[in-house]
C-alpha cells in the first residue's frame, strides 16, 4: 500500500488545476433542466472541455481522451468539482454508455458515437424505465421489431433525465416479442427528434423539466444502432448499472466539495447554532472522506484488473444517504431562513442548499432505488435466501 | 386523570376535517397555486361559517372560550389537508392575542371584525423572522422593541419573500410602522407575547403531526396500487417497514402534542418544555413521514404531479417556525436540567412545587 501521489500524479493535478482556473466560466451557468439556453450553455462548456481534450480523460485518444488510469480519473474529477466547474449535461452518455459501449460496441460504433459524445455535439439520454417497469426493470414492454436492416421501436418510456433537450438516447426494447424477463431484451440507440418519437417533460419536484416521458411510435433505427448482441440487452445494462451506482456517476469530489462548503457554512454561523449542529457537521465530513477513500481502494483494483461487483450497491446507499445528511446539516444552520427561495430578497447566504436537499431525496430512489439494493447486497453479498 | 378527548373536542375536529376533504384537496391546492391568490374565497368563506374564528376568545370577549385543547386537533386537520389559509395562526394565535389587548384605544372596530371573521389578524412577532399572510390580513400586530403596536396592513411597506412552500405568504416588513397605534408597553406585552409564541408552537406542531399522517395515508395508498415484480410494493418489508417506522414517530408525537396543549395555557417552565418536545417530535415525524412518502413513491414522489411534495415543503417551512429545533431542543434541556424528574413528575408543572 502507498497512499501518496507519485510525481506525475501531482503534475497532473497541476495542469489540471491550470487548465480550470482559466477555463472554467466566472459566472454559473443556469440550469439544464429549466432552459434550453442553460442545456446549449452547458454544451457549449462540454465543447471547450472537448477542446482542451478533458471531455472523458480515460478513454483512448483516438475517441478524444487521454487514456488515463481510473486514479488520474480522480484526480480530474477532484479539480474538476474543486474547481467550481459546472454539472455535466452529457454525464448519462460519458459515464454511463460511454464506458459501456468501449467495452460492448464495434470499433465502427465506437467511432460514430464516442467522439460526438466527449465533444458535447451530441448529448445521450438514458431510456431504460417505464411506467410499469422501474424497480422491476425486467418488465419493459417497449418492442423493437427486426425489419431488415432496421428496428422499428414501439413503446413508451419515462422519467428519462434530460431527454428534454437531449439529443439521443440509448433505450431497452424487447427485441424478441414472446420473450419473458430478462431474456430476449436488447440496447437500442435512437435520436430524440427521428419521426415517431414524442417528448414529453415531466416537471419535478422544483417545478422544473428535469426528466421526460418518450413515446415511441414506429421509429425506424438501423440495427448498426444495437450494442452489443440482440438478446444481451440486460446483462449489457448491469454493466452499466455498475457504473451508475458505483465510481462514476458520483464520484467522491462532489461531496467533497460539498462537505468543505457545509464546514463553511458551519463556520460562518458557529456561534448561533447548536453546539451539536457541529458533530453533524463532522460526520458528513467524515462520510466524505470515508466514501472518497472506499473509492480509492476500489479504483485500485480496478486498474490492476480486478472487476466490480457489490461495492456498485453498497457505494449507492452509501452516497445518497449520505448526500441527504449533508444537505440536512445545511439546511439545519439556515435556520428560518431555509425555506427560502434564492430570490427571496432575505435569502443573504442560503445558497443551493434547498435545491440541493431536493436533489439528495433521489438519490435513494434513481440508479436502482435504495431498497433493491440492499436486497443485492444481502442477497449476493451475504448470501442470504431470497424472499 | 383521562388522558382522552371529549366528544365535543372530537366533534370540532371532525367538522373541520370534514369541511378541508370537501373543499381542500390537492387538486383545490393546485388550483389556487396556479391563481396566485391567497385564499380561495369558497373555502375561506366555508370555515368562516364553521365559526371558529374567535374560538380561542374568552366569552367575555365575545369569542367562544374554548382552551387550546379544544383546538388542537382542528389544527392538526388543518396540517393534514395542507390548508392554505391561516385558520391556525388566526384563530390560534393572533385572534387571543388581539383579545387581551380589546381594551386599548383604537382596537375596538379592528377586534369586532376578527371576532366574526370579517377580517383575519397577522401577527409579527420577533421569534420568527418573517410575517405570514400579512397582505390578505384586515390588522397587524405588531412587536416593535417588546411593546406591541396594531398596524393596518395596507399602510405598510411589505417585501415578500417567496418560500419553497407555493402557499407560504412571508412578508418583511420594511416601513410604514411608525404610523402604528401603539398597544402597550413591553412590561404588559411580554407575557401576552410568550403565551402567543407557547400557542404558535402548539399549533405548528399539530400542524406538523397532520403533515406527517397525511404523508403516510399517501403512501400506504400508492404501496397499495403500485405494482413491481407482480406485486403491490406495500407488500415487500423493505416498504412496510419504512412506512411502520414513521408511523412510529407520529403515534409518539402524538401524545406529546396533547399534553403539550393540556397545559399551554400555564405558564411556566414544565410547559414550555412540554410545548417544545412537541414541537421536535412533531418536526420530526414530518421529516421522516415525508422523505419515506417520496421512497415509497419512487420517481412518482420527485414529480410534481404527485402530491407529496406540498407535504415536504410545508414540513420545511414549520420546522424553523415559532423557534427552530435548536431553540426548542434549549427549552428542553433547561426543564430537563433544572426541573424534577422521575415517574411522579411527569404531570409535574410550578404548581405542584409551588
Ligand atoms: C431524479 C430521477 C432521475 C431518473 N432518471 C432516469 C433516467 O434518466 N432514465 C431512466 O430510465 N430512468 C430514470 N429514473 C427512474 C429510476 O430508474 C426509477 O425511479 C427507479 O428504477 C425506481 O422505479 P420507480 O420509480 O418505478 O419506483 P418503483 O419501482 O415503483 O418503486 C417504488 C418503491 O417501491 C420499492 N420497491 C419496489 N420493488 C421492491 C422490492 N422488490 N423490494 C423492496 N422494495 C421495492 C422501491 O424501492 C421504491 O421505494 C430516474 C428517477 C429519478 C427519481
Amino acid at each position: 500500500m502507498d497512499l501518496t501521489y507519485s510525481t506525475e500524479q501531482r503534475r497532473f493535478r497541476q495542469e489540471v488545476r491550470s487548465w480550470m482556473e482559466a477555463h472554467v466560466p466566472a459566472e454559473p451557468l443556469s440550469s439544464f433542466d429549466a432552459t434550453r439556453e442553460g442545456f446549449e450553455a452547458h454544451r457549449a462548456w462540454e465543447r471547450t472541455l472537448s477542446e482542451g481534450r478533458w471531455g472523458m480523460v480515460t478513454w483512448p485518444e483516438s475517441y478524444g481522451g487521454r487514456g488515463l488510469d481510473l486514479i488520474q480519473w480522480l484526480i480530474f474529477e477532484e479539480e474538476y468539482y474543486r474547481s467550481g466547474a459546472p454539472l455535466r449535461v452529457n454525464q448519462n452518455g460519458i459515464f454511463l454508455l460511454g464506458p459501456t459501449l468501449m467495452e460492448y460496441g464495434t470499433p465502427e460504433q465506437k467511432a460514430r458515437f464516442l467522439t460526438a459524445m466527449a465533444s458535447g455535439d451530441e448529448v445521450w439520454a438514458q431510456a431504460w424505465s417505464e411506467p410499469q417497469a422501474g424497480s422491476d426493470l425486467a418488465a419493459v414492454k417497449s418492442t423493437a421489431v427486426a425489419d431488415g436492416e432496421e428496428y422499428v421501436l414501439k413503446g413508451h418510456k419515462i422519467w428519462s433525465s434530460r431527454a428534454v433537450f437531449a439529443d439521443w438516447a440509448f433505450g431497452l426494447f424487447r427485441t424478441d416479442p414472446s420473450s419473458q424477463r430478462h431474456k430476449g431484451l436488447s440496447l437500442i440507440f435512437f435520436p430524440l427528434n427521428a419521426p415517431g418519437v414524442r417528448v414529453q417533460a415531466i416537471p419535478q419536484i422544483d417545478g422544473e423539466k428535469g426528466f421526460a416521458e418518450i413515446f415511441l411510435d414506429d421509429v425506424r433505427v438501423p440495427a448498426f444502432h444495437r450494442l452489443g448482441g440482440e438478446g444481451e440487452g440486460w446483462s449489457i445494462c448491469m454493466a452499466t448499472a455498475g457504473f451508475e451506482r458505483g465510481l462514476m456517476l458520483r464520484s467522491p469530489a462532489r461531496f467533497q466539495v460539498a462537505a468543505r462548503k457545509l464546514v463553511e457554512l458551519y463556520k460562518a454561523h458557529e456561534h448561533e447554532v447548536e453546539a451539536s449542529v457541529r458533530d453533524v457537521v463532522m460526520q458528513s465530513w467524515m462520510d466524505a472522506e470515508a466514501y472518497a477513500l472506499s473509492i480509492y481502494s476500489t479504483a485500485s483494483r480496478l486498474t490492476a484488473g480486478g472487476q466490480i461487483g457489490a461495492e456498485a450497491s453498497t457505494n449507492k446507499i452509501f452516497w445518497s444517504e449520505m448526500d441527504i445528511a449533508l444537505h440536512k446539516a445545511a439546511l439545519s444552520i439556515l435556520g428560518a431562513r431555509a425555506e427560502l427561495l434564492r430570490s427571496a430578497p432575505a435569502a443573504g447566504d442560503i445558497g443551493k442548499w434547498l435545491d440541493g436537499y431536493f436533489f439528495s431525496l433521489a438519490g435513494p430512489i434513481y440508479a436502482g432505488s435504495n431498497e433493491i439494493q440492499r436486497n443485492i447486497i444481502a442477497e449476493r453479498m451475504l448470501g442470504l435466501p431470497r424472499s | 386523570m383521562d388522558f382522552r378527548f371529549t366528544e365535543e373536542q372530537m366533534m370540532t375536529a371532525s367538522v373541520v376535517r370534514d369541511l378541508l376533504s370537501d373543499l381542500c384537496q390537492p387538486a383545490d391546492l393546485r388550483r389556487l397555486m396556479e391563481s396566485g391568490e391567497a385564499r380561495d374565497p369558497n373555502r375561506w368563506c366555508k370555515i368562516g361559517e364553521i365559526g371558529l374564528a374567535a374560538a380561542l376568545v374568552g366569552e367575555e370577549h365575545g369569542g367562544l372560550g374554548l382552551r387550546s385543547i379544544d383546538f388542537v386537533l382542528a389544527a392538526e386537520a388543518c396540517g393534514y389537508a395542507g390548508l392554505p389559509e391561516p385558520l391556525v395562526e388566526n384563530t390560534g394565535v393572533a385572534l387571543p392575542l388581539l383579545a387581551a389587548l380589546s381594551h386599548a384605544e383604537g382596537v375596538a372596530p379592528f377586534f369586532e371584525m376578527a371576532l366574526t371573521g370579517e377580517i383575519t389578524v397577522a401577527l409579527a412577532h420577533s421569534a420568527n423572522a418573517f410575517v405570514a399572510d400579512v397582505d390578505s390580513a384586515g390588522a397587524l400586530i405588531v412587536e416593535i422593541e417588546g411593546a406591541l403596536y396594531l398596524a393596518a396592513p395596507n399602510t405598510l411597506r411589505l417585501t415578500r419573500q417567496p418560500s419553497i412552500d407555493p402557499f407560504r405568504r412571508l412578508f418583511m416588513i420594511d416601513g410604514g410602522v411608525d404610523t402604528a397605534m401603539k398597544l402597550t408597553g413591553r412590561n404588559e406585552a411580554a407575557p401576552l407575547l410568550a403565551a402567543a409564541f407557547e400557542r404558535g408552537a402548539l399549533f405548528t406542531a399539530a400542524q406538523l403531526v397532520g403533515i406527517a399522517q397525511r404523508c403516510v395515508d399517501l403512501a400506504v395508498a400508492y404501496a397499495k396500487e403500485r405494482q413491481q415484480f407482480g406485486k403491490p410494493i406495500g407488500s415487500y418489508q423493505a416498504v412496510k417497514h419504512q412506512l411502520a417506522t414513521a408511523q412510529v414517530k407520529i403515534e409518539f408525537a402524538k401524545p406529546v402534542l396533547y399534553a403539550a396543549a393540556a397545559v399551554v395555557e400555564q405558564p411556566g417552565m414544565y410547559s414550555r418544555s412540554r410545548v417544545s418536545q412537541a414541537k421536535l417530535a412533531a418536526a420530526e415525524a414530518a421529516d421522516l413521514a415525508a422523505r419515506t412518502a417520496i421512497q415509497v413513491h419512487g420517481a412518482m414522489g420527485y414529480s410534481w404531479e404527485v402530491d407529496v411534495h406540498f407535504f415536504l415543503k410545508r414540513a420545511i417551512a414549520l420546522t424553523n417556525w415559532w423557534g427552530t429545533p435548536a431553540y426548542h431542543r434549549g427549552r428542553v434541556a433547561e426543564r430537563m436540567l433544572s426541573g424534577e424528574l422521575g415517574p411522579d413528575n411527569t404531570f409535574a408543572s410550578e404548581a405542584t412545587y409551588a
